[in-house]
């Protein structure tokens, strides 16, 4: 069945959302794991090289003095991805227990998730500068570590994630339920 | 528009009816307060007039570099597109063509999108194929991270601050601006007014 005005699938509930929005999740739990602990990117310079990670970058800007922007990488790329998890997680549960109760509440949750979404990318587009402009002939030369491509599936993954997550079916009593 | 028509809302799917809107309210659906659709007066214009100074400035911040680096007499600026370049050199082809889609060709369709919208609306002409159009758009949207770009630029630069001369580009001031008429051309941008302009039969 097609929308008469725009040509969409239309169906009750996206088809699904439940299994999809697992599968996308686990597999953002399980890349979160090298994301964190294989090297963001590694540092040559005429005093030796260095390999950090989102937290050892984390750790650095704080002790260079810049603490504000140490808490916002801090919160986009461990907080935000995280809690994002942990949250579709939990709404996932409260659809497949059934609950009906304080389905405001867990749709105001939902849609900080779709907020905040896009916001994790920032350590990938922080590397990717950094990469670019720090190629100085002898001097000094940054190259990207596995962990961006890792965080990058993670931000893209979360963000399937919430997307195939139905928020109507926070509203549903488990016996209504059309996936 | 008749104030019976009805509205589902998308987030929790309660169907009610559509209030009229005074010029500039909002309607919020009863139960989950999600917003359903916005009264933007003089919506083309407006959209128009920002989505044209944001291109206009998106063509420079991608035609020059963002920001330089000099140190001990070494020289080394880079545009975005120059910075994807190198990433992909550096075997990271995902990393690449993820930057690209997020930071260069979902902004630019969008742009382009809403410009083949508009400039017809406002000479009077209905826009063709407005209807898939606008689900492109839709969908697309999440993808679109400019904003984020560039906080990831600045951090960048603080992290560089200590250890180089840093020259900031024309494109980073570009970007700036960019930012701040992508939010006004969003606001302005009426999906359900336009929605309403599509025939059924089309």
């Amino acid at each position: 069945m097609r929308c008469r005005r725009c040509g969409a699938a239309l169906h009750l509930r996206k088809p699904d959302s439940i299994a999809r929005t697992w599968a996308f999740l686990i597999a953002a739990y399980i890349l979160y794991i090298p994301a964190n602990v294989l090297p963001m990117m590694r540092t040559g310079s005429l005093f030796g090289a260095q390999a950090d990670t989102i937290m050892s970058g984390v750790v650095y800007l704080w002790h260079s003095g810049s603490w504000h922007i140490a808490l916002v990488v801090f919160i986009a790329s461990v907080v935000v991805p995280l809690a994002k998890m942990l949250s579709l997680t939990y709404l996932l549960i409260s659809v497949q227990l059934g609950w009906t109760h304080r389905s405001l509440e867990r749709t105001k949750l939902y849609r900080i998730l779709e907020f905040v979404g896009p916001w994790s990318m920032l350590d990938v587009y922080v590397v990717l500068i950094l990469v670019a402009l720090v190629q100085l002939k002898g001097l000094a030369s940054i190259q990207p570590g596995l962990a961006v491509a890792a965080f990058g599936a993670v931000v893209v993954l979360t963000m399937f994630a919430a997307m195939a997550f139905d928020p109507r079916l926070l509203w549903e009593p488990k016996e209504a339920h059309h996936v | 528009m008749t104030s019976r028509s009805l509205i589902a809302c998308h987030e929790c799917d309660l169907l009610q009816q559509e209030p009229d809107l005074p010029p500039g309210g909002v309607a919020l659906c009863r139960r989950c307060n999600f917003v359903l659709f916005r009264h933007t007066p003089d919506s083309v214009d407006r959209a128009l007039a920002f989505t044209l100074g944001a291109a206009f400035l998106f063509i420079i911040a991608n035609l020059f570099p963002i920001v330089g680096l000099e140190a001990a007499g070494i020289k080394n600026a880079t545009s975005l597109y120059g910075a994807v370049e190198t990433i992909w050199k550096n075997d990271m082809e995902g990393v690449a063509a993820l930057v690209f889609v997020t930071t260069i060709l979902i902004p630019a369709l969008e742009l382009t999108l809403m410009l083949y919208v508009l400039l017809p609306l406002k000479l009077g002409q209905m826009p063709q194929g407005l209807a898939s159009i606008l689900r492109v758009l839709q969908s697309v949207r999440p993808w679109s991270m400019t904003q984020v770009f560039i906080l990831g630029v600045l951090v960048a630069l603080v992290k560089l601050v200590h250890l180089a001369h840093v020259v900031p580009g024309i494109a980073l001031w570009s970007f700036g601006g960019l930012i701040l008429l992508l939010t006004g051309a969003m606001a302005s941008f009426n999906t359900h007014e336009l929605w309403s302009m599509v025939r059924e039969d089309e």
